[in-house]
């Protein structure tokens, strides 16, 4: 089967490649910044995994038939607007307790995630889903520590900690949504419902939250429209400091 | 289950059976006293048309080491006189620590690496593991950090010696 470059098929790697990609990025952004140096090595590790994801991702939707962009070029050379990551992962690192919330409510999704897609009829990509869910849930163990222990901390710490996730909340309803793309997927077998992974992530969120003594934020307005190519002004910047050698030397190698 | 039986060993195939031999001895450069078939990373050999296909599996997703390995494997079978080669990426099965040789968990407690205790069951994850320090074996340890100088180790100290150790997590 011939897959046309905007064929649901490629679009759904796509997403889950951008998602990968766009948070590995933000969390090479703390390399050398970090509070202590063990931290500086378990984000530029959870960094790798996330890279190393998206590598493999990119990889399969080339061979699948895109459009002969191969990975580096899907990475280096597409702009904002061609971009299908949920806009949760661009979100700016800001201080260490939004990175944290920020990483929390995407592993708490993406280990129900991969372990669905670990039994999708794309066998290289059930094959990829079967690494990254090992992966996620050590991200996900160390994210839901750091929301503890800062919540469940001082009392500044736990003031930032609330803050973060109240801040980050209407960024975590995209991540459920299911629009023509998926739905053909679904039907496919090929994707797994997201809609359905909404109550696994919540209790993983909620029982973070109660240990952190912090407050789950009610649910309101949710963005949306990154998996459609429609983001917030932070995505630009970030590619702008992540694609510049390849846009200033096109080809570049070492 | 044991690499040997992961891979078969064809009989009669002569030149299969001494390219294995040498690829079993590669390396791995981040454990440079393992080889990638102690570590369970080798999975297939075999002949395609002319060629030598090498299957290989990643630890973890960006393990840099993969790119190395596929070098180092090329390189050893240019050696001895196998020009060509093609090395090719397996991810399913996805790679796991019950793949370690028992010869290879020994090296590892040797090079003051602890191997990786036995999951109990698949939320183990998320369960407290207790890991015996490869120096003094005392049980009584404590996790530094998740994540250590490789995406394979966690970085552990123990109470009873106070020497600190990396951890090969069980993944």
């Amino acid at each position: 089967m011939a897959n046309a470059p905007s064929s649901p098929h490629y679009r759904y790697l796509l997403r889950l490649a951008d998602n990968a990609l766009v948070l590995g990025h933000r969390l090479t952004e703390w390399s050398s910044r970090t509070p202590t140096l063990e931290e500086d090595i378990a984000l530029s590790n959870i960094a790798l995994d996330l890279m190393g994801q998206a590598r493999l991702l990119y990889s399969h939707a080339f061979t699948i038939g895109g459009d002969g962009r191969d990975e580096d070029h899907l990475a280096f050379l597409r702009d904002t607007h061609e971009f299908l990551n949920v806009q949760l992962v661009e979100l700016p690192n800001g201080d260490f307790a939004a990175s944290m919330a920020r990483q929390l409510c995407y592993s708490a999704f993406a280990v129900p995630l991969w372990e669905a897609l670990a039994r999708s009829k794309d066998s290289e990509l059930a094959g990829i889903a079967g690494k990254a869910g090992k992966e996620c849930a050590y991200h996900l163990r160390h994210s839901s520590e750091w929301v503890i222990r800062l919540g469940d901390g001082t009392a500044e710490s736990h003031r930032r900690m609330q803050g973060a996730i109240d801040e980050i909340w209407m960024f975590t309803g995209e991540m459920f949504e299911a629009d023509d793309t998926d739905c053909a997927m679904i039907a496919a077998g090929i994707a797994t419902d997201a809609s359905k992974l909404l109550p696994i992530w919540s209790k993983t969120v909620d029982d973070t939250l109660a240990e952190a003594t912090l407050k789950r934020p009610a649910d309101g307005w949710m963005i949306s429209g990154g998996r459609q190519g429609t983001h917030s002004e932070h995505l630009g910047h970030m590619l702008a400091q992540m694609q510049f050698l390849q846009r200033a030397y096109p080809g570049a190698i070492w | 289950m044991s690499t040997a039986s992961v891979i078969s060993r064809p009989m009669s195939a002569d030149p299969l059976a001494r390219a294995l031999a040498v690829i079993e001895t590669v390396a791995d450069p981040e454990l440079p006293f393992l080889t990638i078939g102690e570590m369970g990373i080798l999975r297939d050999v075999r002949l395609a048309g002319d060629a030598l296909e090498v299957v290989i599996t990643p630890t973890y997703s960006g393990c840099p080491a993969m790119d190395i390995i596929a070098v180092d494997i090329t390189t050893a079978l240019a050696k001895t006189g196998f020009g060509s080669v093609r090395v090719t990426r397996a991810l399913s099965p996805a790679w796991t620590t019950d793949w370690l040789s028992p010869a290879a968990r020994d090296k590892l407690r040797a090079n003051g690496i602890a191997p990786p205790e036995r999951p109990q069951g698949k939320r183990a994850l998320f369960a407290a593991t207790e890991v015996a320090c490869p120096t003094c074996s005392s049980r009584s340890t404590e996790r530094v950090s998740e994540f250590g100088s490789t995406p394979c180790k966690a970085h552990y100290r123990c109470l009873a010696c106070r020497e600190s150790f990396q951890y090969f997590k069980c993944i």
